[in-house]
């Protein structure tokens, strides 16, 4: 094991299997040689690879993703980059009526292994088109696969079974957790699919929470831990498939479920997860589901508007003591 | 120029245009008898085209469709059996039922998949050219889509990227003059889609699209500077659709004198009388060949009216490729 970024960990992912599949290639604007992808995160591989490889396309994200599909159905394995979440509102067709459905409407005939990689996310101050969490648009997609890791570790993992798979996978990125270190195996591992990991063992509430909020529900968690209160933390890796099992047995233990999400709170990924416990935990619960997400705004500019939005520790915290208490 | 075409090559090409349009005025049977769930859009009238271009090319190349896509399943060899089937909602179909007339596809012959969305097989056409290139091949993909279709941003978008990265991909535009019912001349100030191929610094030429010589001639053209890595070409075919847009239209939007017209240039009478004046092709032999395919379109019809219906449950399956699908999903 040794230490590395969510960055380096995504291109150590890339590299792997791009020097392990010849079938594997990126495109996507300004992932090249010149920027190496906005968050830098395919920074050196067009040297490595070449450029036919790791394709600079111009701004154009549907035909961006129509071409993975075309690819991906003719036994290729494309790595699309969508420069921001938001920008996938341009390519929603491919995504979810072409990509999503080429093995269903056809009978099972093929298949499209591609892999949409994009960051989602607020934190950093650049408003309502580039901040957005938009995971329930794509979880509400039958034929996809939404990954959303927390950590290096998963990130590296579950980037490595998305390019492996069969099935077309929008792997979301978060732009804050770029930097963020963690530990990475030196040998080669995957990730599976559909399995949640529990970040922190506790048996008094159990928080679920993705990408972000994972590191905000351990601070949280931190600080309740000092305060008597003993919480686990459940991270679903994907969203779908999502672990449903897991969060059950969270639930059936600690009889008390805060679901965070960056998302907005109508409709979304908190919603559903609601929806997994009270449909299959009902009884175990001690407590009313309590979520916390996004308030139902596009995501504001100025910093003081932005931080209100965006859930953090104390609107966890305080999720969790309205349990208890 | 006119390129020369084996006696054998035209026969089957006169074969191919007869069996689409007999089909198709089975399929309109059907429907008139309930027999054919949801809708239909007919490639009757538009034959020439498909046949045309589809003539040079190989079982291993490649065709993107539309929804108006019999035609070009049966031009690029797709079993009349399972295509019916498929139409009529059958679990024999090519898609088991789960695609119907708008997405019938059939991979092993390279039929990617009729696409319902107006433009949005054109950069799946795109992706297949690259993965050639990528693959290092030297296979060819045809793309077939309507005039309507040159509106939407996926026909810019993916002409662009063909040409910038000299992909081989042929364009095929479909020009029948009716967007639904929205005439070419009211929402576009050109006359040639094939113009818009000068804005991507590729070929672009106008056919006669109800003359499947004329087609077949730009096809090959086309398909050969392709194959050799040259690049993309727009070809606009000129066609007319013999029915409405869809199955309720009884497109009171066309001129009676117009209909007439296009009736007069009707691409399989015009290749009949060519291949009568080639000496390739007598009357005793059109009404054999007509028995031979009505009795193909029949035996099929037969098959799909005899096959079931999925089990409703099958609505379930093919949704993920299975390795992949988590014990809790």
């Amino acid at each position: 094991m040794r230490e590395a970024t969510i960055r380096d960990a995504l291109r150590e992912a890339l590299r792997e299997e791009m020097r392990r599949d010849n079938t594997v290639f990126l495109l996507g604007e300004d992932i090249g040689r010149y920027w190496g992808g906005a968050f830098g995160v395919t920074k050196g591989l067009a040297e490595e690879f070449g450029d036919e490889r790791v394709r600079d396309t111009p701004i154009s994200e549907n035909a961006v993703i129509g071409v993975g599909v075309g690819a991906a159905i003719t036994g290729m394995r494309p790595v699309a980059e969508i420069m921001f979440g938001d920008l996938t509102a341009l390519a929603i067709d491919q995504i979810c009526n072409q990509a999503a459905k080429v093995r269903y409407m056809f009978g099972g005939q093929a298949s499209a292994p591609l892999v949409i990689r994009t960051p989602f996310g607020a934190g950093v101050n650049i408003a309502s088109h580039h901040s957005q969490s938009l995971e329930a648009w794509f979880m509400h997609t039958p034929g996809l696969h939404v990954a959303v890791p927390s950590t290096p570790y998963d990130a590296k993992g579950l980037l490595k079974t998305a390019i492996r798979g069969s099935n077309p996978v929008l792997f979301v990125e978060h732009k804050l957790l770029y930097p963020v270190k963690g530990l990475v195996p030196d040998e080669d591992y995957t990730v599976p699919f559909g399995v949640a990991d529990v970040k922190r063992e506790g048996k008094d509430v159990t928080i679920v929470a993705t990408l972000y909020m994972v590191h905000k529900a351990l601070a949280a968690a931190e600080q309740l831990s000092k305060e008597g209160v003993s919480a686990e933390v459940v991270d679903p890796r994907t969203l779908s498939p999502l672990d449903r099992k897991a969060i059950v047995k969270s639930v059936r233990k600690t009889g008390r479920i805060v679901i965070v999400s960056e998302d907005c709170k109508t409709a979304g990924v908190s919603a559903e997860i609601a929806s997994v416990v009270a449909e299959e935990a009902l009884d175990y619960l001690d407590a009313p589901i309590k979520r916390v997400a996004e308030p139902d705004t596009p995501i504001p500019f100025s910093p003081p508007l932005e931080k209100f939005v965006i859930p953090d520790e104390k609107s966890i915290i305080k999720a969790v003591k309205e349990l208890i208490h | 120029m006119v390129i020369m075409v084996e006696n054998a090559k035209l026969l089957e090409m006169y074969r191919q245009m007869l069996t689409i349009r007999f089909f198709e005025e089975k399929v309109f049977e059907l429907y008139g008898q309930n027999l054919v769930p949801g809708t239909i859009h007919l490639y009757a009238g538009e034959e020439a085209v498909a046949v045309g271009v589809c003539a040079n090319l190989r079982r291993d190349d490649y065709i993107t469709s539309t929804h108006r896509g019999h035609g070009h399943c049966i031009a690029k060899g797709a079993r009349l059996d399972k295509t019916m089937a498929e139409i009529l909602g059958r679990k024999t179909g090519y898609c088991k039922g789960k695609g119907g007339s708008m997405h019938i596809a059939d991979f092993s012959i390279g039929m990617f998949g009729a696409t319902a969305v107006v433009g949005a097989g054109i950069p799946i056409a795109v992706g297949a050219g690259l993965s050639i290139k990528l693959r290092g091949t030297d296979q060819v993909v045809a793309c077939f889509f309507g005039e309507g279709a040159s509106n939407q941003g996926t026909f810019h978008e993916g002409i662009n990227l063909a040409a910038v990265w000299g992909l081989p991909v042929v364009f095929v535009c479909e020009n029948n003059l009716y967007a639904m019912g929205t005439r070419q001349s009211r929402v576009m100030i050109i006359e040639n889609i094939a113009d818009r191929a000068v804005a991507y610094g590729i070929p672009g030429v106008v056919v006669d699209g109800n003359d499947v010589l004329a087609v077949h001639d730009a096809a090959r053209v086309a398909v050969d500077r392709a194959r050799r890595g040259e690049g993309p070409t727009l070809i606009e075919c000129k066609t007319y659709r013999l029915k409405g847009h869809s199955r309720f239209d009884p497109a009171a939007y066309r001129p009676k004198e117009e209909v007439e017209s296009w009736l007069k240039k009707d691409a399989i009478g015009r290749f009949q009388m060519k291949l009568f004046e080639l000496g390739v092709l007598s009357e005793v032999e059109v009404q054999k060949m007509v028995q031979d395919v009505k009795n193909a379109v029949d035996e099929a019809t037969k098959f799909a009216l005899e096959s079931s219906f999925p089990e409703p449950q099958e609505a379930l399956e093919d949704v993920y490729a299975a390795e992949e699908i988590s014990t809790s999903k």
